[in-house]
């Protein structure tokens, strides 16, 4: 439902009323300006030093860009893991063998359902007792794929589940056997059907690599408190940081959504384009569009 | 075994710190997600732009970002302090409102999906009798919406429950300072090397029976009050 046939073409009446709101809100906006301008005005903010480093190179070189590039090295890693992860335990739990469809579902369920710094934490400390030389970065790496290519199981389980299913009978009726069905078939399309809801899914991975801050490992959040303690300037630094973030993400869902419009007008699946929670039985593990918030997933 | 059976009070302790969070945030989100949803639907121009700012900027910002804003530049910089005399409770309430605000553009995206499953004809039929904007929303669009997506809101509360362990980022105590859920475990791995696998499983169980419960009640309220089309 276009959300335009909520209301009429406003009267008299209601024109007032818009008008009202209008002002209501340009007020809101401007307190909360004020507000945040002055504040930051009487702790010194807004002064010139604080705001120079970032137009130097210095800062960039030494702090952020190595900030940005450990945030990769974790992104990049973990993605390839968690698609993986996804596609092994997410046809695991459509295998033949029932075993096989337990195990694949106990292990999908339980990295779903704990918060992922739990298991993060967990795979930190565990290393040591293992007689491994600790490293935050597999901690958060290896946190990330199995919290994520659980996820990614799960959307990958719905794409297949969303095809119809002549699909399948058709490719069984010219004899080809239940693996080559699920690989040449059924994967093929359900993948390039969910494909707007895995990249969803990677937004929330790349956000949660932000949980590395906890553990010290030296990513993006982490400089925050470098460049701060260097030139005093730790709200200025959170700023600048948190418009990395949001430039990182947003072009990444807004990817997304573009996919989902040209895979739409395009229509070369034989499935529904789109994402898990319209498709997943009893919406349990529901995506917001373009947020891919899994079952408790990393909203 | 003693260690875990030692440290039971402080583990059943954290985990009702860990649900306080949880509970205030959701009352908190659930409200203001759904005005952020009134915004992003409404007819003036300005509050669209707000709803919508405020969504696109926060939903992209990891939380343990928006955490450390909460402490660093709300409290020390804007001066905002809910209390001056205990710093835990300060701390307890500027993460619960990072929880909250975090929480709520994601609640704002879920109600509107659900605002977009209610059939036009019951927006037309509102109008057609000379209902105005807020009334055909409260009284006609809203309710139908909450009703269609028990299911989803269920999975962000879920979320919610789960994020709570982020507000280890600013140090969210109890009166007698034990730290919520993750803040204790992470203590206890480091105490003890040794058991490490054990320690993770009592806090995973914990866990699980906060968050399977929620799982199953919003299932069985969606197929009771869901809206079937």
């Amino acid at each position: 439902m276009s959300t335009s046939v909520l209301y009429d073409a406003p009267g008299p009446r209601a024109r007032a009323v818009n008008l009202i709101a209008t002002l209501l809100g340009v007020a809101l906006l401007a307190w909360i300006a004020w507000v945040v301008y002055s504040k930051f005005d009487d702790t010194g903010q807004w002064e010139k030093e604080k705001w120079k480093p970032f137009l130097e190179a210095d800062v960039w070189n030494n702090f952020l860009l190595p900030g940005i590039a450990g945030t990769l090295r974790a992104f990049a890693l973990a993605t390839v893991l968690a698609l993986a992860f996804g596609l092994v335990f997410g046809v695991g739990r459509m295998a033949q063998s029932a075993w096989i469809r337990w195990l694949s579902g106990f292990w999908v369920e339980f990295f779903r359902s704990i918060p992922l710094l739990l298991l993060m934490f967990f795979l930190y400390y565990v290393q040591q007792p293992l007689g491994l030389e600790a490293s935050i970065y597999w901690a958060v790496v290896l946190g990330l794929m199995l919290y994520n290519g659980s996820v990614l199981a799960e959307v990958i389980r719905a794409g297949v589940n969303s095809l119809p299913r002549g699909q399948r009978e058709a490719a069984l009726a010219v004899g080809l056997t239940q693996s080559q069905v699920m690989r040449s078939i059924l994967l093929p399309q359900a993948i390039r059907a969910m494909l707007p809801a895995i990249i969803a899914q990677l937004v929330v991975l790349l956000k949660d690599t932000a949980l590395g801050y906890i553990l010290a490992y030296d990513e993006l959040l982490n400089q925050v408190n470098k460049v701060g303690q260097l030139n005093n300037n730790l709200i200025p630094t959170a700023i600048v940081v948190a418009l990395i973030y949001i430039a990182m993400n947003s072009s990444l869902s807004s990817f997304a959504t573009w996919l989902e419009k040209f895979m739409g007008r395009r229509g070369h699946t034989a499935g529904p384009v789109g994402h898990a929670d319209q498709l997943m039985p009893g919406g349990t593990a529901a995506a917001v569009p373009g947020a891919g918030v899994g079952q408790g997933g990393a909203v | 075994m003693d260690v875990i059976i030692d440290a039971w009070p402080k583990i059943l302790d954290s985990f009702l710190l860990t649900l306080k969070l949880a509970v205030y945030s959701a009352v908190g989100s659930l409200l203001l997600g759904t005005v952020l949803a009134v915004f992003r639907v409404s007819p003036v121009p300005v509050l669209r732009f707000i709803g919508a700012a405020a969504v696109n900027t926060i939903r992209n910002t990891p939380l343990t970002l928006v955490m450390f804003f909460s402490l660093f530049g709300l409290s020390y910089q804007l001066g905002i302090v809910f209390d001056d005399e205990f710093i835990y409770k300060n701390v307890f309430w500027l993460a619960v409102l990072a929880l909250t605000v975090y929480t709520s553009t994601f609640v704002c995206e879920v109600l509107r999906s659900g605002i977009n499953t209610v059939d036009v004809g019951q927006a037309e039929a509102a109008r057609a009798i000379g209902l105005t904007f807020t009334q055909n929303l409260r009284s006609v669009i809203l309710p139908q919406a909450f009703r269609a997506v028990i299911a989803p809101m269920g999975s962000v509360l879920i979320a919610l429950t789960k994020n709570t362990t982020v507000a280890v980022t600013i140090g969210v105590v109890t009166a007698e300072g034990v730290n919520e859920a993750s803040g204790q475990m992470k203590s206890m791995m480091e105490l003890n090397g040794d058991i490490v696998p054990l320690i993770f499983l009592v806090f995973a169980v914990g866990f699980m029976c906060l968050t399977l419960p929620m799982g199953l009640l919003t299932t069985w309220a969606a197929r009771k009050w869901g809206v079937v089309r």
